[in-house]
């Protein structure tokens, strides 16, 4: 389980977070929704050690992430698959070193790291794509490597960061059925930050809405679907709330 | 005030990180060799072009001081003394801050700024170990190689010069050469292009891997390591002349 504990983060005077506490429940989907610029990467990078909280804690399976020695960081690590928002793939390297890379750091045999890629890449529908370099991929296909270098590593949580920004109609909802899928396949505990909120009710088994460095509401999609917030339903339905955000 | 804390609070964080990084080895050592060969053998072509015009000139310069004054002989003392013990580690080391320093500050910055960096991080590997310590350990091994090639090379479009262009013959300049040679001359050198080479690469992985927002932030990185690179070369060169002569 993660659970965030009353978070403080800020860059220089700009407050990012401002008191989150959100409990993401294990085997389960969650999505941290809200408006651009409002601080839903930043909360993820926390998970992972990338960022740390000037006040509050993050806990992973009961370990406040902060605290960790740089020994328990690494090892924590290697149970988190981490989707950046642009793939964040190694432009040097090919498809299939880009995913063996981590693979190989775990000290994996080459057999089981080549068997793992293979894997991986069929999962998000690019088997042939091993020996091609990132800059020879489409915009999607680099999002879906991205999403298999995170699933080769078996892990036990996997974030995605906005993995559905910038996408078609029709890679978005391949992108959201592929999540789904990852989920079920290796019933890892996900939690996905996005703004799109077709995506995340697509993919969502809770849905929290971050606003002004806190929890605004959570719950489950339904009731978020249903909700009587006026500043939610404004984002839900795309129509600014009155006297709320411009 | 806040910047000069900042340094120092990056700076003990390095010394850190790279101590930690050094004791991984199995996640630099197999990327040794192909750093050697991108920094150091492939910066070869500019380093033998600068050591050429070097050589012409320092033979043409001395020449044009010592005639009527200084036996034509002493071209070879001062070609080969110059070469060896300052200009070429000091301009081999210059052209590589900009070859080699540039290099790997853009790299890097590109890396950071598109979370390659991060990307390296979430998969437990430290970007010190796979990205700064063999950079830093391929810098600090091949710079004083390419060095020595560029002594090479100096003296000899040195010795051409003035045989040809020159009233010198081969012996005459040999003579010269031989006259004041002290194998000090050479390990001198050596020596500090490896410390330039270290600098170097650091600077750049410094100021690569500490690069912030997007292309102008990757610029601004590079021209950084690329002066600091030069700005610590002068500085070493200094230093190891008052320490070691």
């Amino acid at each position: 389980m993660i659970e965030f504990q009353d978070v403080h983060k800020s860059f220089g005077a700009r407050i990012v977070l401002d008191g989150l506490s959100l409990t993401i429940p294990e085997g389960q989907t969650t999505v941290l929704m809200g408006f651009s610029g409002t601080g839903k990467s930043v909360a993820l990078k926390h998970i992972v050690g990338l960022l740390e909280p000037d006040a509050g804690r993050v806990l992973v399976d009961g370990q406040s992430v902060g605290d960790l020695d740089y020994g328990e960081l690494m090892r924590l690590r290697t149970r988190i698959g981490f989707v950046f928002q642009f793939a964040a793939l190694f432009d040097s390297l090919t498809v299939h070193d880009n995913l063996a890379l981590g693979l190989r750091r775990q000290g994996l045999p080459p057999e089981e790291i080549a068997t793992r890629v293979q894997e991986s890449l069929r999962l998000v529908e690019l088997p042939d794509a091993e020996q091609r370099f990132p800059a020879e991929l489409s915009g999607g296909m680099r999002k879906r490597v991205g999403i298999a270098r995170a699933i080769a590593l078996r892990p036990r949580y996997i974030l995605y960061d906005e993995p559905t920004t910038g996408l078609d109609p029709v890679t978005t909802a391949a992108m959201d059925d592929l999540i789904v899928r990852a989920r079920h396949e290796l019933g890892a505990t996900s939690m996905v930050v996005t703004h799109d909120v077709r995506s995340a009710f697509a993919v969502a088994d809770r849905i929290a809405f971050l606003h002004e460095g806190r929890i605004r509401q959570s719950g489950t999609v339904d009731e978020i679907r249903e909700t009587v917030d006026p500043l939610v339903r404004g984002f839900i339905h795309g129509r600014p709330a009155t006297g709320e955000r411009a | 005030m806040n910047r000069v804390r900042e340094f120092f609070v990056l700076s003990g964080r390095w010394v850190i990180e790279g101590r930690r990084a050094l004791a991984d080895a199995t996640v630099w050592r197999p990327l040794l060799f192909a750093q050697m060969r991108k920094l150091g053998v492939d910066s070869l072509p500019v380093a033998v072009f600068v050591a050429v015009f070097t050589g012409i000139v320092l033979a043409l310069l001395s020449s044009y001081m010592f005639t009527r004054a200084i036996p034509l002989y002493f071209v070879g003392t001062l070609v080969t003394k110059a070469v060896m013990l300052e200009l070429g580690p000091v301009l081999t080391g210059m052209a590589l801050a900009g070859r080699v320093g540039a290099n790997v500050a853009a790299e890097l910055g590109t890396m950071r700024v598109t979370e390659q960096v991060d990307a390296l991080e979430t998969l437990a590997i430290s970007p010190h170990a796979y990205l700064v310590t063999p950079r830093v350990i391929a810098a600090i091994l091949m710079f004083p190689v390419v060095t020595a090639v560029a002594m090479a090379v100096g003296v000899l479009s040195g010795w051409f010069t003035a045989v040809n262009l020159l009233d010198l013959s081969s012996v005459e300049f040999l003579r010269g050469a031989r006259q004041f040679y002290n194998f000090k001359d050479i390990w001198f050198g050596l020596v500090k292009s490896a410390s330039f080479g270290g600098v170097v690469a650091t600077m750049g992985c410094f100021e690569g891997l500490n690069a912030r927002g997007g292309a102008e932030g990757v610029g601004r990185a590079t021209t950084r390591a690329v002066v600091l690179g030069c700005q610590a070369i002068l500085v070493l060169d200094a230093f190891w002349a008052l320490v070691l002569l």
